[in-house]
Formats: C-alpha cells, structure tokens, sequence
C-alpha cells in the first residue's frame, strides 16, 4: 500500500493562474456535488442499477481531460460520471440517463455505465473491465490512417491489468504506434481485490514500459500534477511518438457500488487517504497562494448547487422512451455512406 | 445465364479475393487485418496478393490478439474507417467474444442511437479437414443468437464475391462466416459479378415433396442428396439461407407451405441450434401446412474428432439427408 502523500510534496505540484486554478477547482467540486446526489436520489429509488461513485478520485478526470482538445476521444469505463462531466456532457443529460430517461445522454439505454456522448466523442461507458481498451486502439488507428493528430484517452482502473486485453491493447497500440494515452486510475482495488493480492508484479509502470511506451505515475490526488502529467503525455502522443501510459495513484473513498460493505479494507486506512482529498488539499493550498477567497469558494458551490438543481429538475421532467420503440438502435434505422 | 454473358472460371478463395481487392479499390476507407493477412497470404491463402498490391497500411498483420484487434477493428470503424477484420477460424473467435457481444453487437443500443460501428468480421469455420476439435466447429448459429449483429454464411461464388461489398456497406456489424470446405469449390462467376442483398434465402432449387433447408458448407451435400433423391422420385426443394440472422422466415416459411415437409441440414450441433431455431419458425408459421415432423441432420453431439472415419461419422452427409427424407416422404421409387 503506497503510503498517502503529505502536504510537503505540494511544492512538487505546479503553480497555476488563477483562472486555470478556479476552473479545476469547479470541476471537481461539479463531480463530488453531482455524485453525492447521485447517492441521495439512489437511496430514494430514482436512480437504480449499479452506480459506482469517483468521489475521491475527482482530481484524475478534472485535471487529465483538461489536457485534451476538443476533438480527442475518450473511452471510460463504469466509473465514468466525472470524465463525462468534465468532457461537457450536460449534467442534465447525464442525470435524466441515470433516471433512465429518454433525454438521458444514452436514451435511458445504458444508465450510469455507459454514458456515451457524440458531440464531445465520448465513447462509453465499457462495464466489462479492459474492453474499453481494445475499441480505443483503434479509434487511434482510424485516426492515424486518416492522418489526424488526435488522441485517444482511455480510461481504465487498475484491474484492468490484470486482463488479457490490457497487454494485447497495449503491445498493439505500441507495436503500431498509436495515439492512444493509457490513463490507469490506480484506486487500489479492483472492487474488493487489492492489488497486491492480485497481481506479482505492482508496478504497472514496469509493465507498460515493457511494452516500449513510456509510462510514469502520478500523484492522482493533486488535480494540477494530473494535468501536468497529462499534457506532458499527450504531446508526445499527438507528435506521433505513439501512446503513453500514465499510472495516476488515487483512492476511492466510497464503496465500489451501492452493495458494498467494504470488508475488504479498513476504516482506518479510508480516513487516512481522506486526508488527501483532492478538493480539500487544492483549496487550502489555492487559499495559502491567495488564489482564492470563502467568497469564491461559496460562489463555486452556489454555480454548482444551481447547475444540478437543474440537473435533477430535467431529470425528473423527463419522460420514459415508449415501450413500442424497445428494439429500436438493435440495428440502425438509418444508412451511413 | 445468357450464351454470350461472360464468365470466369474461378474458385471460391479466389471470388473471395476478389471481393476484397474490389473493396479496398473502391473504398479508402476500406483496410484488411488479422493473423497472417500480409506477407503470409492469409491462412487459407485468401488474401494472397493484397499486400504487395495495397501495401502495410490497408493490409495489416496483426499479433496473436484476437480481442485487441477485433476491438481495434470496433474502434477504427467508430473512427470512420470500414475495417475488414479477419479471423483464422470461428473457434478463435472466442477469444474477442467480448469484443463482438459486449461491444460490436450493443454499442448502437447501449449509446441511445449514436455510435453505429460499420464493421466486417471474416472467419473460417466448419470441418471435413480433419483439424480435430480447435478449429472445425461450427458457431454460426452461435453467433445467430445475438441481436445488434448480422450473420452471413456465403455457399457460393456469386455470394462470396458479392457478399462482402453489401456488408461493408451496412452500418452496423456484420460478421461473414466461410467454410473452410468451400473455398478450393471451382466454378463459373459472371465477369461482372457485383454485390449481392444479404438479407434473403434463396432456393437453389426447385421441388414439391420436401424442403430441404440449409447454408454454407452443406449446401452442397443437401443439392447432392436431391439429385440422389429426384433419381428415387422425391422432389426436394433445397433452400440456402444464405443469412443467419436476420433469418429470412418468409422464404422458408413459403417453401414449406408449398412442400408440406421440411429438413434442415446443419453442420452445427442439434441443441439449441440455429436448425431448432428454424425449426420453432416453421412450427409457428407453417404448423398446420406440415405432412409431418420436421426433422433434422446434424453434426453429432461431440466435439470434432481428428481420424478421418470419425471425422465423417460426425458431419452431415449425403446418406443421411438422403435416408431422413426417405423416412419421412416415403419411398417413392
């Protein structure tokens, strides 16, 4: 278990402007806001399914799609509410998918594990752990044969590499050098397995540079290192250098789904990963710079607060797709030339 | 066919090929990848050629990874392109199930509409070449079972050449299933053989005692077994259903009302098999036109067996469509 980092490691994170720094702030504070009322309308029976919370692991979305132009590719996995947010999914749309509404950003079709999204090219939204993987190589390969300089950002969390899929993805995406960047957000467990009761080797570097790509970790609770890292990583992606596998260490700190009891880790150990919240941590140093006031944090959570009332309220006034059109998208009602 | 129509002597690899290079020369879009595609020539030296012709790029030799490249096919099709992805044979599929069940045949559901994936999937399947029990099954039927894909089984020359153009074409997966028998099958193709529908079954020949329905690589058995049985006095209709799923029911279903009787020869195994499926159809549609049960050849309830007598015990063959259709019309002769 990597020991959670102190604040002395914070003179390590960049220095941003103010306006950068307020913009990563508010998008963390939109995916904690979101998700927290994510779990009350779940306790209330609007939301049903498997809802699986990144409370905790905000930082990795909000500071690695920061990095991205408008016209990358992402490809999440069932933990994917943040980095659709962050990408510009409507919060209203993403809600009335969690109602399983028709105006839901997937019809009401796939829910909260697979959010999906064409005009931001969000591409899922993959509830079967690694099979993002092989699709967002070859979104990368379309694009290199069409010779654009896109990236591919796939997401995937550190149980992905124990599937086969991962190192067929990434000695493919290698081997023909494509732009894709492997984001592993390493929470620890893959649902209850730790990571060290379920691979021989930790390191998830050492595999990713042992398919000739470089690959180098990252503190997943400071938003402006995972930008930082993330920009690093895709200029060289979209310089045609080929992909880049970032490991970015972060926690999750609720339950992997809402039937989760946790008897897999202490509490002890969540209180102390807890003290490395990333909205926390990056509004006391933002305060210590004098970056930032109460008053600017109170408008954040009052522009948020108002964004998610709307969020819900559209939610709720959503309507449910007519039964008559189930089968509907099985094929396409339409021809593509 | 007219006297004057021009045709060429082909083989079925060859229409095959031909399809292909006809794809890549007409679509930019269109590239080939799998095990072997490039400088090996393909497996069954279908893609022989393509190469040197079109170069690493559009002809792309992939890794052992199944999974990675059907995947990367999912991807590069959602990305814009029209990728052609061959796999050896239909029991390495298995290893990116995932990739065609969980992904190619549900992302233009689960996204609400919004990301179709214009992909064509090509494999070997079927037995007779005594390669034992990894690579001489038969899935199709499997792979009939799921929504969101369509399943292609060309027994021809004219629908392995002309197959392939409409299933690029197609906005959604397609996956076209070759028996592995077929493609040495010799014959005449029109010179100017285009692209063929994929949504119909066709009778290959006419008859008013039985329908004898199957696709693929015993098609040419069951047109064997009519001839043997015309010479008996049983006239058979032989229906090759060309398209697994969508399942062309009005054609069979029409068969069957004219011929009272039905028989579907399939190389897959009898459970829960594509043949039960067609067989269900017939008993929902056609129930009160049947003169009697409909029954079935199949291949034996094993795994396939390497030694050539077993091997031929296991498959459907011309004996024994011939003696089920003799059983069930009476004998005649």
């Amino acid at each position: 278990m990597a020991a959670p980092r102190t604040r002395a490691d914070d003179k390590l994170s960049p220095r941003l402007k103010r306006e950068h720094a307020l913009e990563l702030l508010r998008q963390m504070v939109r995916i904690r806001r979101f998700e927290e009322k994510c779990a009350e309308l779940y306790s209330a029976a609007k939301i049903r399914g498997f809802l699986h919370l990144y409370i905790g692991e905000e930082a990795v979305a909000a500071g690695a799609i920061r990095a991205l132009e408008a016209d990358d590719a992402i490809v999440a996995t069932y933990r994917e509410h943040g980095h659709a947010l962050v990408r510009g999914v409507p919060a209203a749309k993403i809600m009335a998918e969690l109602y399983g509404k028709q105006e839901g950003c997937s019809r009401g079709r796939g829910g909260s594990m697979h959010l999906f999204d064409d005009t931001t090219r969000f591409y899922g939204g993959n509830a079967i752990v690694g099979g993002g993987l092989p699709v967002a190589v070859g979104l990368a390969l379309a694009d290199k044969l069409q010779q654009r300089a896109r990236v591919t950002a796939c997401f995937f969390g550190e149980g992905a590499i124990a599937e086969g899929e991962f190192h067929e993805s990434m000695n493919l995406a290698a081997l023909w050098k494509l732009p894709v960047l492997f984001c592993c957000e390493n929470n620890l467990y893959a649902m209850g397995t730790a990571l060290k009761r379920s691979e021989s080797e930790v390191d998830l570097c050492l595999k990713a540079t042992s398919y000739e790509m470089p690959a180098w970790p990252v503190d997943g609770m400071d938003v402006a290192m995972c930008e930082a890292a993330a920009r690093r990583a895709t200029l060289a992606v979209r310089s045609g250098e080929g992909p880049c596998f970032l490991e970015f260490r972060t926690y999750r700190f609720r339950a992997h789904s809402m039937y989760d009891p946790q008897l897999y880790r202490t509490k002890a150990e969540v209180e102390e990963w807890k003290k490395r919240d990333p909205i926390e941590t990056f509004e006391a140093r933002l305060k210590e710079q004098g970056l930032l006031n109460d008053a600017e944090v109170t408008a954040i959570e009052a522009a948020v607060a108002d964004e998610l009332a709307k969020a819900v309220e559209f939610a709720e006034a959503g309507t449910w797709e007519p039964v008559e059109s189930l089968t509907r998208f099985v094929y396409s009602d339409r021809t593509r030339p | 066919m007219s006297a004057l129509a021009k045709t060429v002597r082909m083989t079925y690899r060859e229409a095959m090929r031909q399809a292909m290079r006809d794809a890549l020369q007409r679509d930019p879009r269109v590239f080939l990848m799998g095990e072997d595609v490039g400088r090996y020539g393909g497996c069954f030296a279908v893609s022989k050629g393509l190469l040197e012709e079109f170069g690493p790029e559009r002809i792309r030799d992939t890794p052992l990874s199944e999974s990675a490249f059907v995947g990367a096919g999912i991807g590069a099709a959602m990305g814009g392109m029209r990728p052609i992805v061959e796999i050896m044979t239909v029991n390495f599929s298995l290893l990116a199930l995932d990739q065609i069940v969980n992904n190619a045949a549900a992302i233009l559901f689960m996204s609400g509409g919004q990301f179709n994936i214009p992909l064509v999937i090509r494999m070997t399947t079927g037995a007779g070449r005594q390669l034992a029990a990894q690579h001489s099954h038969s899935l199709e039927g499997w792979y009939a079972h799921i929504p969101g894909i369509k399943v292609l089984a060309p027994a021809t020359l004219e629908d392995a050449r002309g197959m392939l153009w409409t299933a690029l074409e197609d906005p959604d997966p397609v996956l076209i299933f070759e028996h592995g028998g077929l493609y040495n099958m010799e014959g005449e193709l029109a010179a100017d053989a285009g692209a063929v529908d994929i949504d119909k079954a066709v009778p290959r020949r006419s008859g008013t005692d039985v329908s004898l329905i199957t696709y693929g690589g015993t098609l040419g058995k069951t047109l064997a077994a009519a001839d043997e049985l015309a010479g008996a006095g049983i006239s058979a209709e032989v229906i090759d259903l060309r398209t697994l799923r969508p399942l062309d029911a009005a054609t069979i279903l029409d068969s069957v009302t004219r011929t009272h009787r039905a028989v579907i020869v399939d190389e897959g195994w009898r459970s829960g098999s594509i043949s039960a499926e067609i067989s269900a159809r017939i008993m929902e549609g056609a129930f009160y036109e049947l003169d009697a049960p409909v029954a079935r050849v199949c291949s034996a309830e094993a795994p396939m067996p390497y030694a050539k007598h077993l091997e031929d015990a296991a498959l459907p063959q011309v004996p024994a469509i011939v003696a089920c259709v003799r059983a069930m019309v009476g004998d005649r002769g």
